[in-house]
């Protein structure tokens, strides 16, 4: 039995210590806005917050996690108000949708450390994140919307 | 095309004109109507259902049912865009939901009647027949209104989500008048809007946004991967290393020793894990001790298929298009250009991994999916369970992705999916979860394809011969859209009936038998066709000391919406001004499924690796109904079709795939992505395909910018090895 915090929730999981988080996120909580895409850290689909950092779930065992507190694509806010997911909706951004809660964490990262970031800020971020629908020009400038939009608000 | 139908039957131009892209399908099941047939407008609960595509509750809200699958396209948001046009509908109330499977309601006539999403033909298929359901369902409430108020028809008008007497300053909602109007004989021949009054078709994403953006921007968006059910168990599988291998034998109380597995069965395709949770399942399945049977497994590797291709290269294959005597032109043409053109398998690579859930009890099954042939999948698992096929519920759910991958002819996962839970006789609701490696190593990739071409151009410039030879494995074989007849008109799709006005033109097609299964994939032939034929124009025009832009002018001069593409497409680019340092522009023009693109990029090379910066697209597919979806299609077609081109290969070495995931699989990634720049041609020809045609000219487009960069043409893809 292990405890950790979800998006300020704590949760006793029975889990073998070497699970993905990932995988206690999906199938022991039961939150599944977090995708599986391809288990190697790779393509940043599973991408969540570890005490506001992202990293790739798939790849972070469940012993590893400790008391740090994990946030998800359903801890961003209760509304979809947050600055990024409004950027998103505003310009369009999913396709198929699947990679979307991936980008949308890895975005939020890079924006709470760097709040106007320049472009080749912005491609590094992301460069972690794979879209096959094609998004990424979409994606980006929706970064740079959300960070308009988080800039007014400060 | 004329010139094309004189070269080949009737069958096979039907074959070619119906060729969709995620997938290919003929009539084979009878044309049938296309489910538009009006029944009766009643419902329990008093909303008005007036046929099957869309139902009006009693507080007005509009519920359309989508019979094509959302895996990205924007399907849902255009075909609601259309039925609430011509309904009036309000569009903040619009939801959208997917349809079960049913031919007769929900046929798609582009494809002979079969419910399927492919070739790029929903929003072509349902035009007339979603702009229809709307209109009747609006003069019903008019109906209604007009009996209530003891008032004419005529005098009624509507705005969204409520019918209006201007005379009077009578209104009604929609939600008011859903119970008369449903009482009411649903009318035939309901007229249509002038399309000068369309209130969202055309209009952009400020009026009709996507129905799916927020859900896909909230984490709550349902994709097979995310169905759960009470007791369900997940299923991860182990499959042959080799395509055609089977089980020998099986070890599996190392798998049964993992906690959380709960049972490890054998299945036709390999040994399934079935655990609580998919990390058991996966633990198990990395437990399990099998021996494989290879004895009919392919054992040949990318480099000796290959191989094999070059050798039938060198041998006449079937004959597709011959005008005039190519030979003999060449023989006396003043130069002569050959080329060889390689083109890799590539795998779909979907960012959701298929999968597949079940549900079978003792005279039904449930089956949760993203289908692209929800008939068809449901047809195969009808097969597995000895049921007839209506006692199989279909929910379909958004695809993470397929670009044909999930419109396998064979159900290949669904049917695995069906096989578990029969092997465990329905005990438990089972969730077949294939990792990425499986995705990847499963096959029905886009076939390995090779084009020998040869041309000749006169003292002038201009082209007299065109030459071809098109060597691949026929992705018809075994499946019910063979012809028998030995050729796949998808392999030249886009080639046999290329466009350039060449008085001497010879097409002939190999198809080696190799053992590796293959499938349409993002705009099927032309991925390859269209490559072929547009690097061979440049080299030709390269050979010729001319602009390739004007040596396709003076090709095209019968071709006006090919011709208009191009030019636009140049415009925008700046064609014929200098590039920036160092860089240089490509231009290439393709049309498939009934849409024009015509493509300009601008590359340079950094670092010995091609730099893709801008593409300039110009598009003409008819009607728009959704500008900002169309947009967003041609940008992700140049992403997934750059991606191919610059990197994209699978590698088979002694029968076994060994780029299984993203590390080896190269896709394109964000600091890739060029600056995809679209233009929309304006028409009022009837809508055509988006969802694919975008993706074939990007490749060529880059290739010949790298022949003008460098002089150098380019003959093996991918780009950067």
């Amino acid at each position: 039995m292990a405890s950790i915090t979800i998006n300020g929730t704590s949760h006793d999981v029975t889990a073998d210590p070497a699970t993905p988080l990932l995988w206690v996120i999906r199938d022991v909580v039961g939150l599944t806005g977090t995708k599986y895409g391809c288990g190697i850290a790779q393509c940043g689909a599973c991408t969540v917050h570890l005490d506001g950092a992202p990293v790739r779930s798939c790849s972070v065992p469940l012993s590893a996690v400790g008391t740090k507190h994990v946030t998800t694509i359903e801890g961003l806010s209760v509304d979809s108000t947050h600055a990024v997911q409004q950027a998103w909706v505003e310009l369009q951004v999913p396709q198929c949708g699947y990679c979307q809660s991936g980008q949308i964490m890895s975005a939020v990262a890079l924006l709470d450390r760097k709040p106007s970031p320049t472009d080749a800020e912005i491609d590094s971020a992301m460069q972690g994140n794979i879209c096959r629908c094609g998004t990424y020009q979409r994606i980006h400038a929706a970064v740079q919307r959300a960070a308009e939009m988080k800039r007014a608000i400060a | 095309m004329t010139r094309f139908l004189t070269t080949v039957s009737r069958r096979d131009f039907v074959r070619v004109g119906l060729v969709l892209g995620g997938g290919l399908m003929v009539s084979v099941y009878g044309c049938g109507p296309n489910g538009e047939e009006l029944q009766t407008g009643t419902t329990p609960d008093g909303s008005l259902a007036p046929n099957a595509f869309l139902r009006i509750d009693t507080n007005g809200n509009v519920f359309v049912t989508s019979k094509h699958l959302e895996m990205g396209q924007g399907v849902h948001t255009g075909l609601a865009t259309i039925i609430a046009d011509e309904l009036d509908a309000d569009w903040s109330r619009v939801t959208v939901e997917g349809a079960g499977a049913d031919d007769k309601k929900y046929g798609n006539s582009k494809i002979g009647g079969m419910q399927g999403t492919g070739g790029s033909t929903a929003i072509a298929n349902s035009w007339t027949q979603h702009r229809t359901a709307g209109a009747t369902a609006r003069a019903m409430l008019i109906t209604a209104a007009a009996n209530q108020w003891s008032v004419p028809a005529a005098e009624l008008i509507t705005e969204p989500g409520e019918v209006v007497h201007a005379a009077s300053k009578r209104r009604a909602t929609y939600g008011s008048l859903v119970t008369a109007a449903a009482a009411l004989p649903v009318p035939a021949n309901v007229p249509l809007k002038d399309p000068k009054s369309f209130r969202y078709i055309g209009k952009d994403k400020a009026t009709t946004p996507r129905v799916d953006a927020k859900a896909k921007s909230n984490g709550t968006a349902v994709f097979t991967q995310d169905v759960k059910l009470p007791g369900m168990l997940t299923a991860v599988v182990a499959h042959a290393p080799l395509f055609g291998g089977t089980v020998k034998s099986f070890d599996g109380a190392r798998a049964k020793a993992v906690p959380g597995v709960v049972d490890v069965v054998q299945i036709p395709t390999g040994i399934a894990v079935l655990a609580q949770h998919f990390w058991a399942a996966k633990q198990g399945r990395d437990a399990l001790v099998v021996q494989w049977d290879n004895a009919s497994a392919n054992t040949l590797g990318t480099a000796e298929i290959m191989a094999q291709y070059r050798d039938a290269a060198q041998k006449p294959g079937i004959g597709i298009r011959n005008d005039g005597d190519a030979e003999k032109a060449i023989a006396g043409a003043a130069t002569t250009v050959e080329a060889t053109y390689e083109f890799p398998f590539l795998a779909h690579a979907s960012m959701e991994p298929l999968n597949c859930v079940v549900e079978l009890k003792a005279d039904s099954a449930s089956i949760w999916n993203s289908n692209q042939f929800p008939t068809v999948d449901r047809g195969a698992v009808a097969k597995v369970f000895g049921f007839e096929p209506e006692k199989i519920t279909m929910h379909t759910v958004f695809a993470g992705g397929s670009f044909g991958r999930r419109a396998n002819p064979h159900s290949d996962y669904v049917v695995e999916a069906a096989t578990i839970a029969k092997a465990i006789s329905g005990r438990a609701p089972v969730k077949l979860v294939w990792t990425r490696e499986d995705d990847t190593s499963a096959g029905y990739f886009r076939p390995a394809m090779l084009h020998r071409l040869r041309g000749g151009v006169d003292a002038a410039g201009m082209p007299v011969a065109w030459w071809q030879r098109v060597v691949g494995q026929n992705m018809m074989i075994g499946t019910m859209f063979d012809s028998k007849d030995g050729k796949d008109p998808s392999a030249y799709e886009g080639a046999a009936d290329h466009p350039y006005e060449i008085a001497n033109v010879f097409l002939d097609a190999v198809f080696p038998k190799v053992g590796v299964p293959v499938q349409w994939w993002r705009s099927v032939g032309n991925t390859h066709t269209a490559f072929a034929v547009e690097m061979f124009v440049d080299e030709m025009a390269h050979a010729a000391g001319k602009d390739p832009l004007e040596f396709r002018r003076a090709l095209l001069t019968k071709d006006p919406r090919r011709l208009a593409v191009m030019n636009l497409a140049a415009e925008k680019a700046g064609w014929g001004t200098p590039a920036a340092a160092g860089r240089a522009r490509g231009i290439a023009v393709h049309k498939s499924f009934d849409t024009y693109v015509a493509e300009v990029a601008e590359v340079s090379i950094v670092n010995g690796v091609p730099r893709v910066h801008k593409v300039t697209c110009a598009v003409d597919c008819g009607i728009v109904v959704n500008p900002d979806v169309v947009r967003a299609q041609v940008e992700g077609a140049v992403a997934f079709g750059l991606g191919a081109a610059l990197y994209g290969r699978i590698d088979i070495d002694k029968g076994r795939v060994v780029t299984t995931n993203f590390d080896r699989y190269r896709v394109l990634r964000h600091a890739e992505m060029p600056v995809v720049d679209v233009h929309i041609v304006p028409s009022g020809e009837a809508p055509t395909g988006i969802g694919e045609p975008a993706t074939p000219p990007i490749g060529p487009a880059v290739a010949n910018a790298l022949l003008a960069l460098t002089g150098k043409p380019t003959r093996t893809l991918p780009l950067v090895s």
